[in-house]
């Protein structure tokens, strides 16, 4: 059976001023695929995550999604953001709202589905995440691993077909980080279509379907993780991997 | 000089009519706070939106404001509108003292809503809500929240200004102590009087806003 391309990128540039920060970026992926994207800080891996839900608008080329191709000037953006879920470095969990109040938002106000039953759906999702007990807890009482891990399962409500991962682990405690890498691991194999922007290069090395590496705006290579662990054929990947690997 | 005893006699004497007037103060302040926080942030708004020309008429306004005493705002909107068409009093002072507020509690909100951190509209969007959608639900009730001191005090400021309101008939408590005071040849007393009426409100004000204060800051992040 062949996979459906959940998001097909052509020939994508994009520029702040003039920086150049995307490059002729071209990438597929696939259902169930987890694509982690890699590279050192300032190579438009961030920006290109927030091509693909529109926080950033392309300059030129081309994004499919779903099959369908986005024109951010004509369709509604707001029905293909329901599709794609986006998880942030920052959380971004809405301050004045309850763990609970927070999940439940976009499916009651966008999608207008009885608060009864979101509110039910919200409390699976709280298990789901490990969580059950922080429902009515204010985002402020919970540690940033709780936090994004309410963060993925706020995204998780509004059932989408694809979730983005910008850096979820960068602003965490490192005793933090597992709890959540252990969720979106989970995730995976559940069969979510996941893009992950990571420095977490074991998350990548174990879960990741497809490496993308990224250096000054342009993808310099890609591969399965043993392939791109082990067998790297640019010089620049070799160069990256031998940094970070120190570590 | 009157002795003292003679001062608190006319204190207790004259707390009736001090009292009636003080509440139209209440009034006079409440109601133009209010209005005066929906035209603030109708013109908050204005002047954080993408359009050049509302964020200029959003400037132009604040600036008249700014610029011209209120005094002087309070005549024009007496006069002014009473020509055009019929206007009573208290909504001609309401009126000019919201218009007055308004402008302040703009440069208020204009603040606190830019101080929301850019990711929780980039949450909002990113969960397919619309920017009005995520404006109103996520950003405002954040705003709001950290306006509230700043808005106390507006509401203090605002209630001393209400004085003025005097000078259009209003029998609000400065008008009340100027007549009184002028009908017994004894301005001093009456003036001191209604400056403890205004001292005690402003304190219960300034008491309130400090807890408010307070209470925000154990429930920030």
């Amino acid at each position: 059976m062949e996979a459906r391309e959940m998001i097909k990128v052509n020939q994508l540039n994009k520029s702040f001023g003039d920086l150049h920060v995307l490059k002729n970026i071209d990438m597929t992926v696939f259902e169930s695929d987890v694509v982690c994207l890699i590279g050192s800080s300032g190579s438009g891996k961030s920006t290109l995550l927030r091509c693909l839900n529109f926080l950033e608008r392309k300059d030129s080329g081309s994004i499919i999604i779903g099959g369908k191709e986005v024109d951010p000037k004509n369709d509604n953006l707001n029905n293909i953001r329901e599709k794609v879920g986006m998880v942030f470095q920052h959380f971004n969990l809405f301050p004045h709202k309850t763990v609970l109040e927070n999940i439940i938002e976009a499916p009651v106000m966008v999608k207008g589905i009885d608060k009864k039953e979101a509110t039910s759906k919200a409390k699976q999702l709280l298990v789901k995440v490990g969580l059950e007990d922080k429902a009515d807890v204010y985002p402020n009482k919970l540690s940033g691993g709780q936090k994004q891990r309410v963060a993925i399962a706020r995204a998780l409500a509004m059932e989408p077909d694809i979730m983005l991962f910008d850096e979820p682990t960068s602003a965490l405690d490192p005793e933090l980080v597992g709890e959540v890498l252990t969720t979106m691991q989970e995730l995976a194999q559940e069969g979510m279509t996941m893009v992950v922007v990571t420095h977490e290069m074991g998350f990548a090395k174990e879960v990741a379907d497809w490496i993308v590496y990224m250096h000054d705006g342009e993808i310099i290579e890609r591969g399965t993780p043993d392939q791109f662990f082990n067998n790297p054929k640019e010089e620049r990947t070799k160069e990256f991997l031998k940094t970070t690997m120190l570590k | 000089m009157p002795s003292f005893s003679h001062f608190l006699e006319i204190l207790v004497d004259t707390k009736d009519v001090f009292l009636k007037a003080m509440l139209l103060t209440l009034e006079l302040t409440v109601v133009s706070i209010l209005i005066g926080i929906v035209i603030g942030l109708f013109f908050a708004l204005m002047k954080i939106s993408k359009f050049k020309v509302l964020e200029l008429i959003s400037d132009i306004y604040v600036f008249l404001v700014r610029g011209t005493p209120l005094i002087v705002q309070i005549f024009i909107l007496y006069f002014g509108l009473s020509g055009i068409f019929l206007l009573p009093d208290f909504w001609a002072a309401s009126l000019a003292l919201a218009l007055h507020n308004g402008a302040y509690i703009s440069e208020i909100l204009r603040g606190t809503i830019q101080g929301v951190d850019k990711g929780q509209m980039e949450a909002g969007r990113s969960l397919g809500m619309t920017k009005v959608l995520t404006l109103r639900r996520i950003i405002l009730p954040q705003a709001f929240r950290r306006a509230l001191p700043p808005l106390g005090n507006q509401f203090i400021i605002g209630l001393k200004d209400s004085s003025l309101a005097a000078f259009i008939s209003m029998n609000e408590l400065f008008n009340v102590a100027t007549t009184l005071g002028s009908n017994n040849f004894d301005e001093m007393t009456y003036l001191l009087i209604v400056a403890i009426y205004y001292l005690v409100l402003v304190a219960l004000l300034t008491f309130l806003v400090n807890r408010f204060e307070k209470r925000l800051a154990i429930s920030d992040r």
